[in-house]
């Protein structure tokens, strides 16, 4: 048997190193930021600073008075763009509300907000010269606290009918608990700047390099608001340095960009600051009130789920936060509502497993409670609420392996030795604690086009618009080509990230590794038919019998599924055809199967080792347990699980960007005080990929893994934490102030 | 970023000369602090006078038995100096426990002891700030002060001063020599930081016109009992919340020297002479600790969001003298805290 799923060498399920690797240590792979033209004009932005009111004056003479600048666009002197809401809504855009319109007026509506673009000869000369941009403001009252707007929130998903009483299931349960916990304002950090180069070209289109997850979604949106055709403007993401969700919208740099390029009719590049990147979207602040009701036997009775999240004042954006505890666990009465707050912020946009990192963070740590209020073992009580199915559609899973996760994971950790009192295991001065939780993410999919052209000296390329936002989609991609072309790794190039290549969405959600590489599959099937077709017409061909089910290419030949050694090599039905190249394009096909759930799960097991004098907390184990299909990359997929391990750990014990609410301000608005996890924060971590075929979800059997390895982290920290010191924290991060008990909840 | 003019200083004299000629002036050595703030606009030279190459630079035996250090070490050349592990590993201790490599590497001696604070509303323009700004007011005090003083604040100004290098300097009693348009002086390491009372925009006693020619630290250098222990919200690349630098002399397991200094706690190192005389004599033991840590912070007065700094100091004194007592001081490259 030769086909691509089991050949000895197959690329697919081997470790393989990333295809752009090399590119990116040595500095060759360039960024958005990194592309030169000849006359560029470099920008700088002017930030508003105040959260709410309206620009009373702005003065651009002394800025424009310094050598080098070139002009001054503010909101009373820029180009044309499009006036209308619908002209300004990208993809991702919520569908309520008005988009933000950089420069559109005078309106202030957040704090950091861009009011002004400067652009000069040099980069430093646009940097000075904003610093001398004068503003005199009208100031209005502004709230950026949720908890002020708490009960004004506005309610955006419940679900269509309910399932039974929650309300009275909990008040009659034998045991419950009930709690409130805080997931505070989080943002990316990708170690890549916001950049924008804007090529301008006189007569020709607009060529844009920008840092985004959608190189297409930008391309549309450029085209709306700046009222062009779709041949008038091309964007160009070749490689992103992280993003998390961050690019998945265009961001204000790009418009500013385009404008500035538009107006100079020149060249024009826009790097945003590090902490002008706390201007834009971010995880929204989220409280978070769990009300569960068991029984003794650990069963569940009752589940409730509210959350007030975050949003702007002119946007309305969530994503499904309290959804997943109706979903995940078996209980004849569940509820859930999700509400925003409507602040004088940006709006708030996905980061990593949005809605699920902070509403299983929540669900998560209300499970450990309730399993310490039953005096049961957390892993044991989440099997006795074991759901088969998706409880909200009552539909049966593509697969669904979390029992294996537990299973595995807590068997790797060494969870059987686990004392179940608080502050019983020690080591040395330091008190041991250790907790897990579940973690839930969808599998989605989504229509992506490949193009795949391939020469006859055995060559491939291909094509898609999707992004690699650092996650190894050209890896992948590579891999699976390989594979169904028959072909060595090395023979295969992707290109990816130009708008201008067949068509694919934003890279997000976990659903571009299986989409793209369904693609592939799928092209490269439409590559082989018409290999077969050419070969079938070769005098005295060997495959003149044999139908498309019974061919596969492989070794650079097409050959017999049966018997191998009969087959024609590409070089030669390419010449016997008189052809130089095959070049086919073609969409993954996908069931839109209503008769089930698609769902990826984990376990995660944490160790934390606590002093318990001084309070400080350290992560000594994680081990991640994770079900989501078929792994194609194993030596990928776990640098992913890794990575999101470790933002996990940041999300429970350092992230938090600090506001004052009296000026509506973010204060650590850097990376040296808005923290993330450095290499001393960080210690064992093992990734356990559990088996779970899935011959439903996609013909490779493959669910993504950008978001899962996130989800439940902080809660088992947190749940950890618990079981070290006997101190609850619900409110994130964890830092030792709390755990010494000596600061409340925001 | 403003236009500056650049210039290098030929010697110590013509970097004085250069200062002095020159009010909106301001010498950059490594540059790791000046061209952040340079960069958020809080620090606007007119000129930076380059003194990186002045021959400052060497760490030499005083004949008193100690060491003088030229104020342009680098922190990480100083930190891994045989002379300084050997005799002061509290200093190398507390170098380590500052910054990261590659600030270390440019970091200089002299311009450690100028670093200014990292209160979050100095660094914004947008926010007023008694220091960056004199008479603007205080965001701190009815803003966000978690890592904000709890000794020696004044109502215009509660930062703290960001070093630990610093903290270990004024345990060991260094001295700070500085030369000027008056010639040279040399300042206790005490007196070279000032409390902010009414005058936070003046952080130093050191004039306008001086500059930083060496750091001397005396013989004593209590290489046997010594710890530098920084407490912070993540295990590396952090300013301290609170941190404790303890020196000792034991004799039969009775304390006959005692030095105690905490950073993170105040706009400058914190020293207490009643609590170092409360050890001097006593048994190394938790009880005496307890007492000098309780005298330390007789006087702390916590604000809105960082009344857990008092009970942390407390406990970090404690530890940090156990520490040093047992011999076994805090290590700066494992992952832990002792």
């Amino acid at each position: 048997m030769s086909t691509p799923n089991n050949t000895a060498k197959a690329y697919t399920g081997t470790p393989t190193s990333r295809v752009d690797g090399r590119a990116k240590v040595t500095g060759a792979a360039k960024y958005a930021g990194d592309f030169n033209a000849g006359g560029l004009a470099y920008g700088a932005v002017v930030e508003a600073t105040i959260a709410r009111g309206r620009i009373a004056r702005i003065d651009a003479g002394e800025a424009l008075r310094v050598p080098g600048v070139l002009d001054v666009i503010t909101h009373e002197n820029r180009p044309r763009v499009a006036d209308s809401d619908e002209a300004w809504r990208d993809d991702l855009a919520p569908e309520d509300g008005s988009p933000f319109r950089p420069l559109y007026d005078d309106a202030v509506k957040f704090n950091q907000q861009p009011i002004a673009l400067v652009l000069a000869e040099e980069w430093e000369i646009a940097r000075y010269a904003a610093s001398l941009v004068r503003v005199d403001y009208e100031k209005q009252p502004f709230v950026t606290d949720v908890y002020r707007r708490r009960d004004d929130a506005i309610v955006v998903e419940k679900p269509d009918k309910l399932r039974g009483d929650a309300a009275k299931a909990f008040a009659a349960a034998e045991v419950r608990h009930e709690a409130d916990y805080f997931i505070p304002t989080e943002h990316h950090n990708p170690m890549e700047l916001f950049a924008t180069t804007a090529m301008w070209e006189a007569g020709g289109p607009l060529t844009v390099y920008d840092k985004t997850q959608g190189v297409q979604n930008v391309q549309q949106f450029l085209c709306g608001v700046f009222e062009k055709k779709p041949n008038e403007i091309r964007v160009i993401s070749p490689y992103v340095g992280g993003a998390f969700g961050a690019g998945l919208r265009p961001q204000y740099q790009v418009v500013l960009a385009v404008m500035g390029a538009l107006k100079l009719q020149r060249s024009v590049r826009l790097v945003l600051t590090r902490q002008q990147m706390y201007g834009l979207g971010y995880r929204p602040a989220t409280i978070e009130r769990l009300a569960l009701g068991a029984r003794r036997d650990g069963t569940l009775d009752a589940i409730t789920h509210e959350a007030v999240g975050t949003t702007s004042q002119f946007e309305e954006f969530s994503r499904n936060d309290t959804g997943w505890s109706a979903l995940l666990y078996a209980s004849p009465n569940a509820r859930y509502e999700h509400r925003v707050a409507h602040l004088d912020v940006p709006t708030s946009c996905d980061m990593r497993a949005p809605g699920a990192a902070t509403g299983v963070y929540a669900l998560e740590s209300a499970m450990d409670e309730l399993a310490v209020a039953l005096k049961m073992d957390p892993v044991e009580l989440r099997l006795r609420c074991y759901s088969e199915r998706d409880q909200n559609e009552d539909l049966p899973y593509t697969s669904k392996r979390l029992r294996e996760c537990y299973r595995e994971g807590a068997a790797a950790f060494g969870w059987d030795r686990r004392k179940p009192e608080p502050r019983a295991m020690r080591d040395g001065k330091a008190l041991v604690g250790w907790g897990m939780a579940s973690g839930v993410w969808e599998a989605l999919q989504v229509p992506v086009a490949v193009r795949i052209a391939m020469t006859a000296n055995g060559h491939a390329e291909v094509s898609c618009a999707a992004s690699d936002i650092g996650t190894g989609t050209y890896t992948i991609m590579a891999q699976v080509a390989a594979d169904s072309l028959g072909l060595p790794i090395e023979n295969i190039t992707i290109h990816l990230a130009d708008s201008t290549l067949p068509s694919a969405p934003v890279e997000g959600g976990s659903w571009m590794a299986a989409s793209a590489c369904h693609a592939v599959i799928a092209t490269a099937g439409e590559v082989r038919s018409e290999l077969l077709r050419r070969a079938k017409l070769m005098k005295g061909s060997p495959l003149a019998d044999a139908v498309e089910e019974d061919v596969t290419l492989s070794d650079g030949k097409l050959v017999s599924r049966r018997q191998t050694d009969r087959g024609v090599s590409i070089s030669d039905i390419m010449r016997h055809a008189a052809m130089e190249r095959i070049e086919k394009e073609k969409t993954n096909e996908f069931a839109q199967d209503k008769a089930h759930a698609r769902n990826t799960h984990s376990a995660v097991f944490v160790e934390v080792k606590v002093d318990e004098e001084l309070g400080v907390v350290r992560v000594t184990r994680v081990v991640s347990a994770v079900a989501a299909g078929r792994v194609l990359n194993p030596k990928t997929a776990r640098s992913q699980v890794m990575g999101a391990v470790v933002g996990g750990i940041g999300m429970a014990l350092h992230e938090e960007t600090i506001y004052d609410h009296g000026l509506g301000r973010i204060i650590n608005h850097d990376i040296a005080e808005y923290h993330v996890p450095v290499n001393a924060d960080i210690h064992d971590i093992e990734v356990i990929f559990v088996d779970e075929p899935d011959a439903l979800i996609n013909p490779l059997g493959m669910k993504g893994l950008g978001e899962i390895g996130i989800v439940g982290v902080a809660a088992a920290v947190a749940n950890a934490v618990y079981h070290a010191t006997g101190v609850r924290v619900r409110d994130l991060p964890i830092t030792l102030d709390k755990v010494l008990g000596r600061r409340q909840a925001a | 970023m403003i236009p500056f003019q650049y210039t290098k200083a030929s010697d110590v004299a013509d970097a004085v000369r250069l200062i002095a000629a020159n009010g909106g002036a301001k010498f950059i050595a490594g540059g790791t602090n000046l061209l952040d703030l340079m960069k958020d606009n809080v620090e606007r030279p007119t000129t930076l006078i380059d003194i990186s190459r002045l021959p400052l630079n060497s760490v030499e035996e005083t004949a008193s038995g100690g060491l003088r250090i030229g104020a342009l070490v680098p922190n990480a050349d100083l930190a891994w100096h045989p002379l300084i592990e050997k005799r002061y590993p509290l200093l190398s201790s507390a170098i380590l426990a500052g910054a990261s490599q590659q600030l270390r590497n440019m970091a200089s001696t002299g311009g450690n002891l100028l670093q200014r604070t990292r209160c979050a509303y100095f660094y914004d323009t947008a926010t007023p700030c008694n220091k960056r700004q004199p008479g603007s007011g205080c965001s701190a005090v009815n803003g966000v002060n978690r890592g904000h003083a709890i000794l020696g604040a004044s109502t215009s100004c509660i930062a703290t001063h960001p070093s630990d290098m610093c903290v270990a300097l004024a345990a060991l009693d260094a001295t700070v020599h500085v030369t000027g348009a008056k010639g040279a002086r040399a300042i206790p390491f005490a007196d070279f930081h000032r409390l902010p009372g009414d005058t936070p925009h003046i952080d130093t006693n050191l004039a306008p016109d001086e500059i930083i020619t060496a750091i001397e630290v005396p013989a004593k250098g209590f290489a046997t009992h010594y710890s530098y222990l920084k407490i912070r919200d993540r295990m590396s690349y952090a300013f301290a919340l609170v941190s404790v630098a303890a020196a000792l002399e034991i004799k039969n397991g009775t304390i006959e020297e005692a030095r105690l200094a905490l950073g993170g706690v105040a706009h400058k190192p914190w020293r207490d002479a009643g609590a170092e005389a409360a050890l001097r004599g006593q048994p190394a033991e938790d009880a005496s600790f307890a007492r000098a840590a309780d005298l330390l912070l007789r006087d702390a007065r916590p604000q809105a969001h960082n009344d857990f700094k008092v009970d942390l100091a407390r406990r970090a004194i404690i530890r940090t003298l156990t520490q040093a007592a047992h011999g076994t001081p805090q290590s700066q490259s494992n992952k832990t805290i002792q």
